[in-house]
C-alpha cells in the first residue's frame, strides 16, 4: 500500500505549461476522482506518477512526487518498478494479442526472474479472480484476449495489472467505451479493490466521479482549483469555478 | 444486479426507522408522564430531543448527499424526498412530544382538575396513526397508508370533545382553573397535530410508492 504526495508539482510540454503548482495528498485505500474539463491538465497529472509523460519530448517537471518515502521524479528512479508498483488502465482497452492466460503472465515473465508453471497458473487465476472474470474465463483461457467483450477486455487489463502486485492503480477514463451497465459493473469493481489499492480515476463523467470516488479534485488550466470529500465537492464546493464546472456553468 | 446506491438506501431505511422509534417513545412516554405524574419521563423526553435533533439533520445530509453523487431516478428519488419529507414530520413530532411533557410538568404542581379521560383516548388514536403509518412506509402499504389518512377524522372529534368539554364545564364557569384548562386544552391541541403530521407522513407514503399525489386532493384517496 502507499499514498502520493505531491508537492509544488509544475509541468511544461515545451513552452506549454500544463500543470501549474499542484499540490495534493492521494490517501490510500480509497478512490480519488480528478475531474475538469478537456486540457485541464487531469491525464498530464496522472501519467506523471507513472512518469509515463518520459515518453513525450520537451516535457521538463519540477517539484517533488513522493511514493514510499521516494521523490519519482527523481533521475534515479527504476522507471521498471516504479510502473510496477503504479500500474495504468487505459481509456480503451488495450489487450495484448496473445491469449488471455499469457496477457496475465506476461507481468510476471517480465518482473519476475524465474516464474514457474504452477506459480503463473496461480497467479492467472488470482488476478482473473479478482477482476470476478475467472468462472467466465477459466476454460477458455488458451483463446485470444481480442476475442474478448469491450467489458472482459478492460477487466483483463485490470487484472493483468493486479499480476504483478501494484500499489497503486492509474485508471484513465476506464469506462469511457463503455456501457452504462458494463460501467456500472467496472464501478463495483473499482470498489472491491480499493480496500487493497490507491485508486485515481479520471473521468470526464461527473456522476461517475460522484459515485465511485471518496475524494474529488477539479483541475482547471492546469491548476488544481479544489480538492476534498467527493460529498463536499459535490454539495457545497468552495471554489466559484469548481461551483460553475459541476453545474454546467462552466465557460 | 445490486447497485452501491442500494446499500446505502438500506443504510437511510435503518436511519429513518430510528428516527421512527425516537418519536414514538417520545409521544409514548410524554402521555404516560401525564397519566402518571411521572416528572422522570417527562425529563427523558425534553433530554433525548437533541440526539433525534442530531439524527434528523444527519438523514437531511445523507438524503442531500445521495441526491449529489448518485442522480437518483423514479422510484429512488421518490424514496429519497419522501425520506427528507417524513424525516422532517417525525422530527416535529418529537418536538410535540416535549412540548406535552413540558405542560405535563407544569400540572404535576398542581391539584388534578379531572380524571383524564378523552385525552388519553386521543392518545391512543395518535399513537396507533404513528404507529401505522411507519408500517405503512416499511411494507410500502398505501392501502394502511389510506386508513391513516383517514382516521384523522376520530383526532379532529375527540380534540373538539376536550376542547367543549374544558371551555363549558372549566373555564367558563371557573376563572381558577383557568391555568390547568389551557394546559389541557394545549395537550389536545398537540396531539391533534401529531395527527396531523401523520397524515402527511401517510401522504407520503402514498406518493413514494404510487407516485400518485394525495395532499390536498382528497377524492384520489379512493
Amino acid at each position: 500500500m502507499a499514498d502520493i504526495k505531491v508537492s509544488n508539482l509544475n509541468l511544461w510540454y515545451s513552452d506549454f505549461q500544463a500543470l501549474i503548482n499542484v499540490n495534493a495528498h492521494f490517501a490510500q485505500k480509497q478512490i480519488t476522482a480528478m475531474i475538469g474539463p478537456s486540457g485541464c491538465g487531469k491525464s498530464t497529472l496522472l501519467r506523471v506518477f507513472n512518469r509515463m509523460n518520459d515518453l513525450i519530448e520537451g516535457v521538463r517537471v519540477g517539484g517533488k512526487v513522493i511514493i514510499d518515502a521516494e521523490n519519482i521524479l527523481s533521475e534515479k528512479t527504476d522507471l521498471v518498478s516504479l510502473r510496477k508498483k503504479v500500474g495504468m488502465v487505459f481509456q480503451r482497452p488495450n489487450p495484448f494479442p496473445l491469449s488471455i492466460y499469457e496477457n496475465i503472465a506476461f507481468g510476471q515473465r517480465v518482473h519476475a526472474e524465474n516464474p514457474v508453471k504452477f506459480k503463473l497458473d496461480e497467479v492467472v487465476q488470482d488476478s482473473l479472480k479478482s477482476v470476478l472474470l475467472w468462472d467466465e474465463l477459466k476454460d477458455k483461457l488458451n483463446k485470444s484476449a481480442l476475442t474478448l467483450s469491450l467489458e472482459q477486455k478492460q477487466r483483463l487489463c485490470i487484472a493483468r495489472l493486479l499480476a504483478v502486485k501494484p500499489d497503486i492503480l492509474l485508471m484513465d477514463e476506464p469506462c469511457s467505451t463503455l456501457d452504462p451497465q458494463a460501467t456500472s459493473r467496472i464501478e463495483e469493481l473499482m470498489r472491491e479493490l480499493k480496500n487493497n489499492y490507491t485508486i485515481i480515476i479520471v473521468t470526464h463523467n461527473m456522476q461517475q466521479a460522484a459515485r465511485v470516488s471518496d475524494e474529488t479534485g477539479f483541475m482547471l488550466l492546469g491548476e488544481l482549483v479544489e480538492f476534498g470529500r467527493t460529498q463536499d465537492i459535490f454539495t457545497s464546493p468552495k471554489d466559484k469555478r469548481t461551483e460553475d464546472y459541476i453545474t454546467g456553468r462552466y465557460g | 444486479m445490486l447497485r452501491h446506491l442500494d446499500e446505502e438506501l438500506k443504510q437511510l431505511h435503518k436511519d429513518i426507522l430510528r428516527m421512527a422509534v425516537f418519536a414514538q417513545e417520545s409521544i409514548f412516554k410524554s402521555i404516560e408522564s401525564l397519566k402518571n405524574r411521572d416528572r422522570y419521563l417527562a425529563q427523558e423526553v425534553i433530554d433525548t430531543d437533541n440526539q433525534i435533533d442530531e439524527l434528523e439533520l444527519s438523514i437531511d445530509e445523507k438524503c442531500i448527499d445521495l441526491i449529489a453523487l448518485y442522480q437518483p431516478m423514479a422510484k429512488d428519488l421518490r424514496y429519497i424526498t419522501t425520506g427528507m419529507k417524513i424525516n422532517a414530520e417525525l422530527e416535529r413530532i418529537a418536538d410535540i412530544a416535549v412540548d406535552i411533557s413540558q405542560k405535563s410538568l407544569e400540572l404535576m404542581g398542581k391539584a388534578l382538575l379531572k380524571p383524564l379521560v378523552d385525552i388519553p383516548k386521543l392518545s391512543q388514536v395518535a399513537q396507533n396513526m404513528v404507529r401505522d403509518a411507519i408500517d405503512a412506509f416499511v411494507k410500502k402499504d398505501t392501502q394502511l397508508a389510506r386508513q391513516v389518512v383517514l382516521a384523522d377524522a376520530e383526532a379532529d372529534r375527540l380534540r373538539n370533545l376536550v376542547q367543549d368539554e374544558l371551555v363549558n364545564e372549566y373555564l367558563a364557569r371557573d376563572p381558577k382553573t383557568a391555568d390547568r384548562a389551557v394546559a389541557l386544552l394545549l395537550i389536545a391541541r398537540y396531539l391533534e397535530r401529531i395527527c396531523d403530521h401523520t397524515t402527511n407522513i401517510a401522504e407520503d407514503v402514498i406518493y413514494m410508492v404510487e407516485a400518485k399525489v394525495v395532499k390536498h386532493h382528497p377524492e384520489e384517496l379512493s
